[in-house]
């Protein structure tokens, strides 16, 4: 092993980390977005909303991210003309654009059942007492439906976060320069393909061990109901013997 | 129709002798099995009314519909003299006006069987939710309340605990903290100490007594035979979904008309 070539390769793939984040996070943030819109379809019991839902979640869970954004950067390409013609060439004229695009068209398909799974697990008794204080609509979900499916579902999301930074490194095969394209650029260069990889995998190591800490900082933060409470506790079990 | 649920005090004028509570030839089903079969009830403002009856006597639905955490199927309910509207929806009859609903549920409080605290509120937060959300009332002011109420129901000290970290009665005493806390003109009780361990019964009954003794109007359904006797001025008698016997506890207890509340009293003692 060549320490000191790693360390140089270290330090140009860290150059591509503000890429792969920025790829990760504005489609999660998108995502999550739409996610919620195709958790609430679903659970709308409107076969007209659900049924749409359902078709866009098993077709973008059920095919490759790689296909998805071929398809997109690629596909959508040979219909320029058209795409020109309503002012969107633009948009999907940009790798960038697209990767975002099929990051947060992939990552709401998962997310939805995440969220879905979140609402569904809400326990009804809360709900009705909501309900029985006078609570419907927006109210409702906004203070008591929402802040409770989101403990619950906040562990899952938080593996999907992790998974749509590992996705980033597929926007590199349509020319993004982030962590992995930064890494496949050094090697045709150097053709030391195994220091490189060694390198990037770490880097993806780092990033995720930073968002898995952050992710378990929240979890902590927003269930204290779980926790046992501060000090009090021992002494009433003292009281009790 | 919406004088402001921010002018209730929790003694509310006698309104013209309309009744608190008016339950009228109420009827449900859950599909096939027909559960109230026309019943009928009317609380005057301070009555404290014991609901008794074996289990699926259809006590507890009752009790639901009358702020409509349950639809009936035919029948009138009347909260202060206001009918809620009732339509027809693709599945059975929902409420016409689900703004009424809400406007009549937060003056009739309920506390329910398993407490139903949100898991991840305080207690203090449980209590001033609905009002500050709800009733639109300045924060500060619900707190200062909240703090009397809790104090009054005797956990004040848990006031920045959550539900999970208190016991049976202490979370059941939360919960009718956050159903006084809407000021309410009545309360409805879904069998309130079924659920807790028979150590912590008495300190909820304590509570519930001196809200009795307060004037509050209360409908209770429960299993404490006690409370029913001693507490409540009317006892209602409920057998597969009809009123089978109704009167003061002294009457019904002392000379029961039904033999099937004979039974019943006698299998409760």
């Amino acid at each position: 092993m060549d320490f000191a070539f790693m360390w140089d390769c270290f330090l140009t793939l860290m150059g591509g980390v503000p890429l792969t984040l920025n790829l990760a996070f504005t489609a999660v943030a998108f995502g999550a977005i739409f996610a919620m819109l195709l958790a609430l379809m679903r659970m709308s019991r409107v076969k007209v909303l659900d049924w749409p839902a359902q078709a866009y979640v098993f077709v973008f869970r059920g095919t490759p991210l790689l296909v998805q954004i071929f398809l997109i950067y690629y596909g959508l390409g040979q219909f320029r003309p058209t795409l020109q013609e309503w002012g969107l060439w633009t948009f999907f004229r940009e790798p960038y654009w697209c990767a975002v695009l099929a990051l947060t068209l992939n990552t709401a398909a998962y997310a939805s059942e995440i969220i879905r799974g979140g609402l569904q697990s809400v326990p009804h008794n809360q709900v009705e007492a909501a309900r029985a204080c006078g609570m419907s609509g927006l109210l409702l979900f906004r203070r008591i439906v929402f802040p409770i499916a989101v403990r619950q579902a906040l562990p899952a999301y938080g593996s999907e976060l992790i998974l749509m930074v590992k996705a980033t490194s597929l926007a590199s095969i349509i020319t993004m320069m982030e962590v992995t394209g930064l890494a496949a650029k050094l090697i045709s260069q150097t053709f030391r393909a195994v220091e490189v990889f060694i390198v990037a995998g770490l880097i993806y190591l780092i990033l995720n061990f930073i968002i898995t800490r952050i992710i378990m900082a929240i979890e902590w933060w927003l269930s204290p109901h779980l926790r046992r409470p501060p000090a009090i506790e021992p002494r009433l079990e003292a009281a009790h013997v | 129709m919406s004088n402001g649920v921010a002018s209730l005090s929790s003694q509310p004028a006698p309104s013209e002798a309309a009744p608190a509570v008016s339950v009228n030839n109420l009827r449900k089903s859950f599909g096939s099995l027909e559960v109230l079969k026309g019943v009928s009830l009317s609380a005057k403002e301070g009555d404290v009314i014991s609901i008794l009856g074996a289990s699926g006597s259809g006590k507890s639905t009752m009790l639901r519909c009358i702020n409509m955490l349950e639809v009936p199927d035919s029948g009138d309910i009347r909260i202060g003299g206001e009918t809620i509207g009732l339509k027809k929806g693709r599945k059975g009859m929902e409420p016409a006006d689900q703004r009424q609903v809400d406007r009549i549920r937060s003056r009739v409080a309920m506390v329910f069987q398993s407490f139903n605290l949100w898991s991840h509120m305080t207690v203090l937060e449980n209590v001033i939710e609905a009002p500050v959300h709800v009733q639109k009332r300045p924060k500060a002011e619900c707190i200062a309340e909240a703090e009397e109420l809790l104090n009054k129901v005797g956990i004040v000290d848990k006031r920045n605990q959550y539900p999970s970290h208190l016991s049976g009665g202490q979370q059941q005493r939360a919960a009718i903290a956050r159903a006084l806390a809407m000021h309410p003109k009545v309360m409805l009780f879904d069998e309130p100490t079924s659920a807790l361990d028979p150590e912590l019964v008495g300190e909820v009954l304590r509570v519930m007594r001196s809200l009795a003794e307060e004037g509050r109007t209360m409908l209770v359904v429960t299993h404490e035979m006690g409370f029913a006797r001693d507490v409540s001025n009317r006892v209602v008698f409920l057998h597969k979904g009809v009123v089978e016997e109704e009167g003061a506890p002294a009457d019904v207890f002392g000379a029961p008309k039904s033999e099937r509340f004979k039974q019943f009293i006698s299998s409760h003692r």
